[in-house]
């Protein structure tokens, strides 16, 4: 346990230790606002975050990878993997404190946020559940994608490839889902196909979220695929640790 | 303290380390000598469970490397080639996190880095970043996170390399000073250091272990200096292989 705070504990200073943690949140905070006003936040004259958390899993594409593309990329290129695993640390406790420090600093971005809770709340009476949901689901998917980025960065040592390949990843998982990706697909497979693609979607199962039902189905899925794609990043670091 | 047992890992078609088995007691400093690409990198990886070996095993302080990797790696302590560390980090953060992972904590915490820092003699550069430090102050960084816990078992890999004379004679001094209560094993390529502080050399070339002796009766039964005894022997089986990462 001292092993797997003592990389937590390291990740999460290496953010805001270099500039990643600020340009980070200074990019991610003026798009998710810029979107949400963009996209007719006032024209819609509802007091909620739908259109704000709309948007956050197209964000999220581009900036889950930015934050995951460096977790092990950076340690193979500069050759600190050979300290941290020739240190008393398993490969476990490594993986998992590292992906849940970069998950904290995901939770603070969104955190960070409020301004827009607070402009909803002054400007009309929203419906704290489906906010508070709309944030769980947030999370949740900014956890999978994470998880995707984790893995695809230990898969290569170079930083851009890994980001690449997890745009690319994490974009099939949320464009699986979209109405004309599933009219595509139906023209050519069979239903229960599409409807098993749609049902793998991160929208899908985000959209039920954001409605403020919070169902078994939904978090089971989010966990499986967390669970899943850092089990990986454990194998693959295993294997490819000394290359 | 160590032994190694048929030892053998290849990667890919290359044969790294070639069924290499030895022992090592306390109170011993190992030199482990041979040409680039010889294996010595890639052995002293497998005795600190960075790497598996294809076949073969060892044991250090009594723990299997591949059983209890963990044990292993909490008794020795290990330089890498080019002292990997965190550029981002200060020298001080650095060394608490060091101290975290090895469960340091409190007033063996100071006491610990009031010991260290001074023996490598980083004290000057303590709340500087890593990124901003020569090369020899990072190999000194390198050398006190491996000291850091007082290890029974050193495992370090060319520890002198990249330090100015005055550096290297501190460091040299240190490892005698350690010797008698600890197994050191170094890696080296400078003959000099061999002969100045280890107590035996092992030579290796394409994986296998030439010679298993002392400095001294290596140049005794040659009749030259320790670095044409080398010459002599490793030329004689050609070679190292071309990489060794």
């Amino acid at each position: 346990m001292n092993s797997f705070n003592a990389v937590f504990k390291r990740e999460l200073k290496s953010y805001f230790t270099t500039p990643l943690a600020y340009v980070f949140l200074v990019i991610f905070l003026f798009f998710s606002g810029y979107l949400t006003f963009k996209q007719g936040f006032y024209e819609m004259r509802q007091a909620d975050m739908r259109t704000f958390f709309m948007n956050l899993p197209l964000l999220f594409v581009f900036m889950v990878p930015s934050v995951a593309m460096r977790l092990w990329a950076e340690e193979r290129k500069v050759g600190s993997i050979e300290l941290l695993f020739t240190l008393p640390i398993t490969i476990k406790q490594a993986v998992l404190g590292k992906f849940f420090a970069a998950w904290l600093f995901l939770t603070i971005a969104l955190t960070l946020t409020f301004p827009m809770v607070i402009t909803v709340c002054y400007l009309g009476d929203p419906d704290i559940g489906l906010i508070i949901t709309g944030y769980i689901g947030s999370l949740l998917i900014a956890g999978g994608f994470l998880a995707i980025g984790c893995f695809f960065s230990a898969v290569s040592k170079n930083q851009v490839i890994s980001f690449v390949l997890s745009v690319v990843a994490c974009a099939i998982f949320v464009y699986a889902g979209m109405p004309t990706t599933m009219n595509y697909l139906s023209t050519f497979l069979p239903q229960g196909l599409v409807a098993a693609v749609g049902s793998m979607s991160f929208q899908e199962h985000f959209e039920s979220i954001q409605k403020g039902v919070i169902e078994f189905k939904d978090i089971a899925y989010y966990m499986l695929i967390i669970v899943g794609w850092v089990a990986a990043c454990t194998i693959v670091l295993d294997e490819r640790k000394a290359s | 303290m160590i032994q190694v047992k048929e030892l053998r890992r290849s990667f890919g078609p290359v044969v790294a380390v070639d069924g290499i088995s030895f022992q090592v007691e306390k109170g011993q400093v190992l030199g482990l000598l041979g040409p680039n690409g010889a294996g010595k990198t890639t052995a002293m990886r497998m005795l600190t469970c960075f790497i598996r070996p294809d076949s073969g095993t060892a044991s250090v302080c009594g723990y299997d490397i591949l059983k209890n990797p963990i044990e292993v790696r909490r008794t020795l302590g290990y330089l890498a080639e080019n002292s990997p560390v965190y550029p981002e980090m200060t020298v001080g953060s650095f060394l608490n996190f060091i101290c975290d992972v090895r469960e340091i904590t409190g007033r063996a915490r100071r006491k610990t880095l009031d010991r260290i820092v001074p023996t490598c003699s980083i004290e000057s550069v303590y709340h500087q970043t890593i990124e901003t430090l020569s090369k020899g102050y990072k190999r000194r960084l390198g050398l006190a996170q491996a000291l850091i816990h007082d290890p029974d078992v050193l495992i370090l890999d060319e520890p002198t390399d990249g330090l100015d004379p005055n550096q290297k004679h501190e460091v040299r001094k240190l490892i005698e000073k350690m010797a008698e209560d600890k197994c050191i094993v170094i890696s080296t390529h400078i003959l000099e250091e061999v002969e100045a502080i280890c107590s035996r050399t092992i030579i290796i070339a394409k994986g296998k272990i030439l010679v298993d002796s002392t400095p001294a009766k290596l140049k005794q039964e040659h009749g030259c200096s320790l670095d044409a005894v080398f010459r002599k022997i490793t030329k004689s089986n050609g070679p190292g292989r071309q990489e060794e990462k």
